[in-house]
């Protein structure tokens, strides 16, 4: 560790003003930073601070999508290999190794485009590199389709860290969900990329399919039945298939307290009632515990609906803002077939309306404030 | 007595080090300052000169802006130096003790026969008016000033604080006497403690006394503030601490400013912990020197929170009566913020060492990541126990949107009630700085 140290140390001097490399100072100080949780202390203030930093709570995030990830892989592989109709032959080993060959391209350009633009930009800015794209960076890839062209993952990328995020500021500043950004850019720009059967299923083939083999989509009209959709061994988009895992990621992002469970609950809360209105009226024939488990429900109520960033930041804004995301998804889901994810379009309608319930929230503190002298009088 | 105002929000840093209530042995040291930093926008302007000879309560420098407010010598000696720092501003004004303790009288007075002037002319000459801090802002209180209310907080539950039920003793008559005097000028208002508050304290007479229970900072007296009585926009009061107000009490009853205080040292690098005797601006060298556990340290005149930085050779702050020493973070860590981290004391659960139920931390001056824009929320709000909205109210400040820090009520605050929020920020940033940026800007622009 210390020759580590005493290395960084020694080449440091290149990488600041005036340097060889003065001009990748950025970069060099996301690694050092990454390696070692610099020496800085408090000055002026408090003297002590707390041992949580953002690359702490990202981690957290990342960490509660790892299930989500692997499953997408396996479930790639699978799915690829249902397709071909060759799943009694198919060893683990094959399905995980197909799954991996298809889903770490698009992570690696997902990451590689994303840290590349922020480096870039923190480096004209004169900024540190900021850690939320390492959760971003896992997202996207999670909420694409299997057969995404890697040049489409690389330019929704661009599109999302530039015109989602650092236009306003970087981390932080965003109006929007970065990863959700990228994925609606897809799905206007391309939708042909984006959506029809076969985009569920990597390395498709018309000539391979094997017989009877139909690739539609569960949110068309409920095909996997509950516990299917459970589980998560259906087409999808690569990480969100599976309920159980985003499960195991809420659990996580909750016990860790990163993610807020009155945004998260809301949502669910509001899916479920919205499902059972819509069931019980006869609009559609879908349970509503089963709309909880289907498309992308569980995934962008777990991790993207709780980006602190763009979501409510009061507390009571939360359960609004959770609530309508519930609801919103699942009527754009039943009553729009144009659009059939629906959670995507609402999570990005709730962040713009975001800012706008907590204003009334802020508002009404203001006003108290203000009728507090009025009273005194 | 009232009902007991339970604060749930809020932090209790679990900071090793804590002090017996037992009294260390520790000398009177030689040098004692006062130090106009401790005074925000205060502009001294000298009246002693170096070399002259000064009594305890000999006038060193009055307020340029106020010149009624006189800052005066805490001991009898010779004014040996007057140290000062960037563009000549005074950092220092040192009075080397000659042992004489000779003081100047200020006249017994009958507290029931005096008028409310009368009792501030008195507060004034023998230099006691700058006990009063004054809100909004957080400066020290202006003589012409209609106070609604003066408040005092009986307990302190900042990390490793001075437990006042244990300083206050001997002195629990001249404390009732201080309030007298304060009720002449305003209304008192003294919050205490629910478990075990000094009698002095909880059957203070001609006060209202609230009783509060809950994490830090219940005891900050601007989160006591925000709920026995709150400051709307346009209104002041005054707060002063407990053992500011038995130095008011003697002043009247004695007729000398007793500048002598009970502070404590503590933290995981001192050797002998404890209570001792000491007077306003003391230097820390005899408490400090030859008392360490380690070199590596930072000596703070206050708590971990809102004190200063300062050094065995710096000075006891002019309201501090708290010192606390541990170790300067300045080493690298690596991996620190992937460890599972069973040894770091955080607020939230992303490390593992919210599964190690209370222990308490040895806490390093490291700042454990760098500077970010806001993005966690609600973790501000959670340590923050006033109905404010501390997120908006720093963007605010940070956009410097006048109209909006007054409508969020930065008037309600002052930087100890958000200190807190600092040291829990997520993104690091330097949030007691940033409120006083937006004070001072009130200031300048309101008045």
């Amino acid at each position: 560790m210390s020759s580590l140290r005493d290395f960084i140390d020694s080449v440091k001097p290149n990488f600041e003003e005036g340097g060889k490399f003065s001009k990748l100072r950025s970069t060099f100080g996301a690694f050092e930073t990454f390696l070692f949780v610099p020496n800085t202390v408090n000055k002026g203030g408090v003297h002590v601070r707390d041992a949580v930093d953002l690359k702490r709570t990202i981690s957290c995030v990342i960490l509660a999508l790892i299930p989500a990830l692997l499953f997408g892989i396996y479930n790639t592989g699978y799915q690829h290999f249902r397709m071909l109709g060759q799943l009694d032959t198919a060893t683990f080993g094959d399905i995980v190794l197909e799954g991996i060959i298809a889903v770490f391209p698009i992570l690696v350009v997902s990451y590689v485009v994303g840290l590349g633009i922020e480096f870039a930009v923190a480096q004209m800015r004169g900024h540190e590199v900021n850690e939320g794209f390492l959760a971003t960076g896992m997202i996207i890839p999670l909420i694409m389709p299997a057969d995404v062209p890697l040049w489409l993952v690389a330019v929704a990328t661009a599109f999302a860290v530039i015109f989602g995020k650092e236009v306003f500021g970087g981390t932080g500043m965003n109006i929007w969900n970065p990863a959700l950004v990228a994925r609606a850019f897809l799905f206007f720009a391309y939708p042909t990329k984006m959506s029809g059967d076969q985009v569920w299923y990597y390395d498709y083939d018309a000539t391979q399919v094997a017989d009877g083999f139909t690739g539609a989509t569960a949110l068309a009209g409920n095909t996997f039945g509950f516990e299917a959709s459970f589980i998560g061994l259906i087409p999808g988009s690569i990480g969100e298939t599976s309920a159980l895992c985003c499960l195991i990621g809420a659990v996580i992002l909750l016990l860790t307290g990163v993610a807020s469970w009155k945004t998260m609950c809301s949502v669910f809360v509001g899916g479920a009632l919205m499902g059972y209105i819509f069931n019980a009226t006869g609009a559609c024939d879908i349970c509503w515990c089963e709309q909880l488990v289907i498309g992308g429900f569980a995934f962008g109520a777990v991790f993207m609906a709780t980006d602190p960033v763009t979501s409510c930041r009061t507390e009571k804004g939360k359960y609004i803002y959770g609530f309508l995301i519930g609801a919103m998804a699942i009527i754009i889901r039943v009553l729009n077939p144009g659009y059939p994810e629906g959670m995507m379009l609402a999570i990005l309608l709730m962040n713009t309306f975001a800012p706008l319930i907590d204003y009334c929230f802020v508002q009404s503190n203001i006003n108290r404030r203000k009728n507090r002298v009025k009273n005194n009088k | 007595m009232s009902d007991v105002i339970k604060l749930k929000k809020g932090l209790d840093i679990r900071l090793a080090g804590k002090a017996e209530t037992v009294f260390a042995q520790v000398a009177l040291p030689e040098l004692y300052a006062i130090q106009p930093t401790d005074f925000h926008n205060l502009v001294p302007k000298m009246v002693a000169a170096v070399g002259d000879k000064v009594q305890a309560g000999s006038v060193l420098f009055f307020d340029k802006k106020q010149p009624e407010v006189k800052f005066v010598s805490p001991v009898s000696g010779e004014l040996v130096a007057v140290n000062r720092g960037e563009r000549r501003v005074i950092l220092e004004v040192v009075v080397k003790a000659d042992g004489q303790n000779s003081a100047v009288d200020f006249g017994k007075a009958d507290i029931n026969s005096l008028s409310r002037q009368q009792v501030i002319d008195k507060m004034l000459e023998a230099g006691a008016w700058p006990y009063f801090k004054q809100r909004p802002y957080n400066v020290v209180a202006d003589p012409k000033a209609e106070p609604k209310a003066i408040f005092v907080s009986t307990f302190d539950t900042a990390p490793l604080a001075p437990d006042y039920d244990y300083v206050i003793k001997g002195n629990e008559e001249a404390f009732q006497k201080g309030l007298d005097v304060l009720n002449k000028i305003a209304p008192v208002f003294v919050g205490v403690h629910n478990n075990g508050s000094a009698p002095a304290f909880k059957n203070a007479k001609g006060v209202t006394v609230t009783t509060f229970d809950g994490p830090h900072p219940a005891g900050c007296v601007g989160i006591q503030i925000n709920h026995i009585n709150p400051i709307n926009a346009g209104e002041k009061v005054f707060t002063i601490g407990v053992q500011e107000v038995v130095a008011v009490g003697k002043l009247f009853t004695t007729g000398v400013h007793d500048f002598s205080r009970v502070a404590v040292i503590a933290g995981s690098e001192v050797k002998n912990k404890g209570y001792f005797r000491t007077i306003v601006g003391a230097q820390l060298s005899t408490a400090v020197n030859g008392n360490l556990v380690s070199d590596n340290v930072r000596v703070i005149s206050g708590n971990v929170l809102t004190g200063a930085e300062t050094k065995a050779e710096g000075y006891l702050g002019f309201y501090d009566s708290q010192v606390t020493v541990i170790p300067e973070g300045n080493q690298y860590e690596m991996f620190g913020w992937a460890l599972p981290g069973f040894n770091k004391f955080s607020a939230g659960r992303t490390f593992f060492s919210w599964l190690m139920g209370k222990k308490e931390y040895k806490l390093d001056t490291n700042t454990h990541g760098e500077k970010r824009a806001f993005v966690v929320s609600n973790e501000l709000d959670k340590v923050f126990p006033m109905d404010i909205y501390p997120e908006y109210l720093f963007k605010a400040i940070m956009a410097q949107d006048i109209d909006k820090m007054d409508q969020l009520g930065i008037y309600e605050v002052v930087e100890e009630d958000i200190a807190l929020c600092e040291f829990v920020c997520t993104s690091k940033i330097p949030l007691q700085k940033v409120l006083r940026n937006g004070l001072d800007l009130m200031v300048k622009e309101v008045g």
